[in-house]
């Protein structure tokens, strides 16, 4: 029964409750050395989608590894790798319909090798060059797509949690079975915007899943100067929505909870909140070196946590797969990158005029107007500007014979 | 035609636009069925059910960051902030998403289909946080249009043409003219053009240029100056940002003097962007400096708000003193 003020029950000297009563499992299947607990339930993945799921966290993998690499040998601004937490993040999206929308955060680039990003897409935004779908405007890893039903990266963190809310009610309005998934870190579940969409879509009724990584670090901040309360999971209550725990680095785990949490938000129009525990093996970012805040002892312990090793010796248990086929797979994969990589980064900038288009609908003359200018201003010193100058005597051309 | 306030010309528009399309809601604090603390949703949720036009809880972040996310999915979401002051916790929303949404995924996901109604401004006696005018904080954002209506037929043409941009559009409805701003509005479905002002009276000598409840005042200066032998040509600019320079510019050209009035405090107001734009092109043609009259630079006041507002003495002296440079 829904608990409101109006049927709380009187007592007649002062309760206090903190919460602490409410102990919140973590759900789990599947143990590190790859074997079932006792007890557990067998999973519903089939085979099909459990190898496309594997394939998925062993691109992210490679994908990551290389790009960290070309990011230390200077050849990319900007990266941030999604080590560790492969199973989280394409575990739950394994078990939405490829036509529900994922509103992510910034470190689910898993979610785009499920759904069948490229790696020519996955290159072409991380050197923005002219052929990126967001014309070079964002910082690598800013990927989005409109057919994967992947919304565009945004940096402030949060954002997207009260939009996934509203994406959904749309959603549950259009009528067609849809629903939303947004993922976000535990650090972001302490800014208002996640409160915001929690609380309204608790209200509302609507089909979104949000599910909070908690890797363990807001960069350097540890989870124990974040929150004081039972985790991430516990603040579900005080919206009455579904809230679950679960072992993030469990693949099946996430799988099941994310499918019935699924269930619940289609069917019941039930939001859910699941917090996946996992950790974050690698830096926050290029841009940052854990061995300030965190130990080497930490990290070795949740490098036997690998999700990866984990779903590989069940998948091998199976007969779903080999170590050839690891093998074979991970040396294409590396080859693919790396020769994308070559061609994408070789590739012209975006043309000038895609600094102006896109801020409306259509371009504000001042803008036109600005532009013009600019233009004017890079002919008079085209050695200043060494990226965009060649850009220009094409533009200039097609305008004169046009 | 019928004969509204610009209250019920904003309730009209809404009703239009549902109507319409059923894509369109509306929603915010009290917007349901007690239809808004300013009544401007009066019956909608009635007419259209609660799933269409329903209350939010008491989050403005929360209200704009939902909207942003019902844009990009493709419905056409209204959504209420209850009074201007109140916009600020929904800053980032509108400033860093909103703003940005169709450029930074190269139109692969937009939120044109948003538009942010607040009521705006002073002249209520409603202090600090009921009367302010927050127009430059957002004209200051590119991705971003910020209309003002003046009178109950330019609120409904505005609103829709408004609710139907393909660009999201925070609409600030001036509210000291709610119920005190009354006139015929047509009864069908129209619009009005964004991005476009409009000489609201032509003249020789000195052009006014003001937006929403401030035409009035600006109106009323011309009136005395008029008996003075002073010929004023009065300019709505409507759309705050993107802003219609070549009408601004083309008047004062023909005058060789502007006034620029506004409520909102002086100092890095819109005023100064439109003085700075304007004396780049019209410099040549210029008889006197650009005049800028304004609130003060404080917070906006209660018991001494009309010392406070730029009010038609203030336009008339700034009209003398330009006249006589």
């Amino acid at each position: 029964m829904k608990k409101t003020r109006s049927t709380a029950k009187p007592v007649h000297k002062p309760v206090f409750a903190n919460g602490d009563d409410i102990q919140i499992p973590v759900f789990t299947l599947l143990k590190p050395d790859g074997t079932l607990y006792a007890g557990a339930s067998e999973t519903s993945l089939d085979e099909t989608t459990a190898r496309r799921l594997y394939r998925a966290m062993l691109y992210t993998r490679v994908l990551d590894e290389r790009m960290m690499a070309a990011q230390r040998q200077g050849r990319l601004s900007f990266y941030m790798q999604c080590t560790g937490e492969e199973a989280a993040v394409i575990g739950s999206t394994a078990a939405l319909a490829d036509a529900d929308m994922i509103m992510a955060q910034y470190r689910e680039q898993g979610a785009l090798a499920y759904r069948g990003f490229t790696t020519d897409e996955f290159m072409d935004q991380l050197f923005g060059n002219e052929r990126d779908t967001a014309h070079g405007r964002q910082m690598p890893i800013h990927y989005g797509s409109r057919d994967l039903h992947y919304l565009t990266i945004s940096s402030p963190l949060a954002t997207q949690i009260p939009q996934a809310t509203g994406y959904a009610y749309g959603q549950k309005l259009a009528g067609q079975g849809h629903c939303t998934l947004t993922i976000f870190g535990e650090g972001a579940a302490s800014e208002g915007d996640f409160h915001a969409a929690l609380n309204m879509a608790s209200v509302h009724k609507v089909p979104v899943i949000f599910l909070c990584r908690n890797n363990g670090y807001a960069i350097s901040t540890p989870v124990t100067e974040q929150f004081a309360g039972d985790g991430v999971a516990a603040r579900a209550f005080g919206y009455r929505m579904q809230s679950i725990r679960v072992d993030g680095n469990d693949v099946l785990a996430v799988y099941e909870a994310t499918r019935e949490a699924r269930r619940l938000a289609v069917e019941d129009n039930e939001p859910v909140l699941i917090e996946a525990m996992t950790y974050r093996l690698a830096a926050h970012s290029s841009s940052d070196d854990p061995s300030g805040y965190r130990s080497k002892k930490e990290e070795e312990a949740w490098h036997k946590k690998d999700p990866l090793r984990r779903m590989q010796r069940w998948l091998i248990e199976r007969g779903w797969w080999n170590e050839d086929e690891e093998r074979e797979l991970t040396e294409s994969l590396r080859r693919e990158v790396l020769e994308t990589m070559k061609q994408a980064e070789k590739r012209r900038p975006p043309a000038l005029e895609r600094l102006v288009s896109d801020v409306y609908a259509e371009t504000p003359a001042l803008l036109r107007e600005q532009l013009a200018t600019l233009k004017a201003h890079i002919g008079r010193h085209p050695e200043a500007y060494p990226r965009s100058a060649p850009w220009l005597d094409g533009d200039t051309k097609t305008e004169g014979q046009a | 035609m019928s004969r509204m306030n610009l209250l019920q010309a904003v309730n009209n528009a809404l009703d239009t636009a549902m109507a319409a399309d059923e894509r369109v809601l509306c929603f915010g604090e009290d917007v349901g069925v007690f239809g808004g603390v300013f009544r401007a949703t009066s019956h909608l949720q009635e007419k259209y059910g609660r799933d269409r036009c329903f209350n939010t809880p008491l989050v403005e972040q929360g209200i704009v960051g939902f909207a942003n996310g019902l844009a990009a999915q493709g419905s056409v979401p209204v959504a209420e902030i209850q009074f201007a002051d109140y916009i600020f916790p929904a800053f980032d929303q509108l400033v860093n998403e909103t703003a940005k949404f169709r450029y930074r995924s190269g139109n692969l996901f937009d939120v044109g289909g948003l538009t942010v109604r607040a009521p705006y401004g002073g002249g209520i006696a409603g202090g600090h946080y009921h009367s302010q005018s927050p127009e430059a904080y957002f004209a200051h954002t590119p991705g971003l249009t910020v209309v003002v209506p003046r009178n109950p037929h330019q609120a409904k043409g505005l609103l829709l043409a408004s609710i139907r941009s393909p660009d999201p559009v925070i609409f600030f409805e001036p509210k000291r003219l709610y119920r005190a701003s009354v006139g015929e509005v047509p009864d069908d479905d129209y619009e009005l053009p964004l991005r476009q002002a409009e000489v609201v009276k032509a003249g020789e000598d000195i052009t006014l240029l003001a937006w929403g409840a401030q035409l009035e005042v600006v109106e009323q200066a011309a009136e005395m100056a008029e008996e003075a032998g002073i010929s004023c040509e009065i300019i709505d600019l409507r759309t705050i940002v993107p802003w219609d320079i070549d009408t601004v510019v083309e008047s004062v050209l023909k005058t060789g003097r502007l006034i620029v009035s506004h409520e909102a405090p002086l100092t890095g107001g819109f005023a100064a962007e439109i003085a700075a734009t304007v004396q780049s092109r019209c410099f040549l043609y210029l008889e006197s400096p650009i005049e800028r009259v304004t609130g003060l630079d404080t917070p906006f006041p209660l018991t001494l708000e009309k010392e406070y507002m730029p009010g038609p003495l203030k336009v008339l002296d700034a009209i003398h003193r330009t006249m006589d440079f």
